[in-house]
């Protein structure tokens, strides 16, 4: 996708986004959930996935925390 | 997190566990996004410090916030990514590769992907943004569009460069896009149409 159709792609807001606020108040909540079944955790809070699909810096924060699920469980230690 | 709100050398104890840990995340996603740093060795040390630090500061005030939907580690380790991001944001402006006040509109058709022979179709959305950018949105607004898309600014970095929010930002940016389309749409270079859901 190039050109205008890119630059419209990129204009288009969906009403269900919750923003960077919305979406960093239930990320670890969020993060937890993709790491099981992605779809449900979209499904559950389609608000945030809307928004992630747009928002890079809120999607590199999932994904740091994506990563630590997937690679230590919980992360290292435990409280 | 009962520890931590215990008093005495429990709490204490608990403190120390959280903050190791807290570092630990912290270095292990410096790490991960090392490319958007380019900072090694004992620099890259020192900021997984702070954000291990400042992580730390932002669990303990809101403690009371968390509701056990998550584990507590993951609850709190969403606050290292924040504050990892933050830094990042704020590093960028030691080596900045473009001013603040910089307005190129010539770049604006690279950053859609237009065809670099297509002078008449480059030269035509220019013009047609351009104008809809100084219509239709605010001087705030003009001013976020053009230092994120123009000059391509990371969102946290403008945040932090302008004592802002990244949601604060994103709202702005939310808001001039909604307002853009509406202008492009009624110039006749956009089709109105409901926003499509995956």
């Amino acid at each position: 996708m190039s050109g205008w159709s890119a630059f419209d792609r990129f204009v288009r807001t969906d009403p269900a986004d919750v923003g960077c606020g919305g979406t960093m108040a239930v990320m670890e909540v969020y993060a937890e959930l993709a790491v099981a079944d992605q779809p449900a955790a979209a499904a559950r809070y389609p608000g945030v996935a809307a928004h992630l699909r747009v928002c890079n810096p809120c999607t590199e924060d999932l994904d740091g925390l994506l990563t630590l699920i997937r690679a230590n469980g919980h992360g290292p230690g435990g409280i | 997190m009962i520890a931590l709100q215990s008093p005495g050398t429990e709490r204490d104890d608990a403190v120390t566990r959280l903050h190791e840990a807290l570092l630990q995340v912290a270095r292990s996603e410096l790490r991960r996004r090392h490319r958007q740093l380019n900072v090694s060795g004992p620099e890259l040390d020192d900021l997984a410090h702070q954000a291990a630090a400042d992580a730390m500061l932002a669990v303990m005030a809101k403690l009371d916030q968390f509701r056990g939907e998550s584990k507590f580690t993951t609850w709190a380790y969403k606050f290292v990514m924040f504050e990892v991001s933050a830094k990042i944001g704020r590093h960028f402006w030691r080596r900045p590769p473009v001013a603040l006040t910089s307005e190129d509109w010539d770049r604006l058709p690279d950053r859609f992907g237009f065809d670099p022979a297509g002078e008449s179709e480059r030269r035509d959305f220019v013009r047609a943004v351009h104008r809809a950018v100084q219509a239709d949105l605010t001087e705030h607004q003009r001013q976020i569009f053009v230092a994120l898309v123009l000059d391509g600014i990371p969102l946290d970095a403008l945040a932090e460069k302008l004592g802002s929010s990244r949601n604060a930002i994103y709202k702005t940016m939310f808001d001039s896009r909604r307002k853009l389309r509406a202008s492009l749409v009624a110039n006749g270079y956009l089709q109105g149409e409901e926003v499509r859901r995956p």
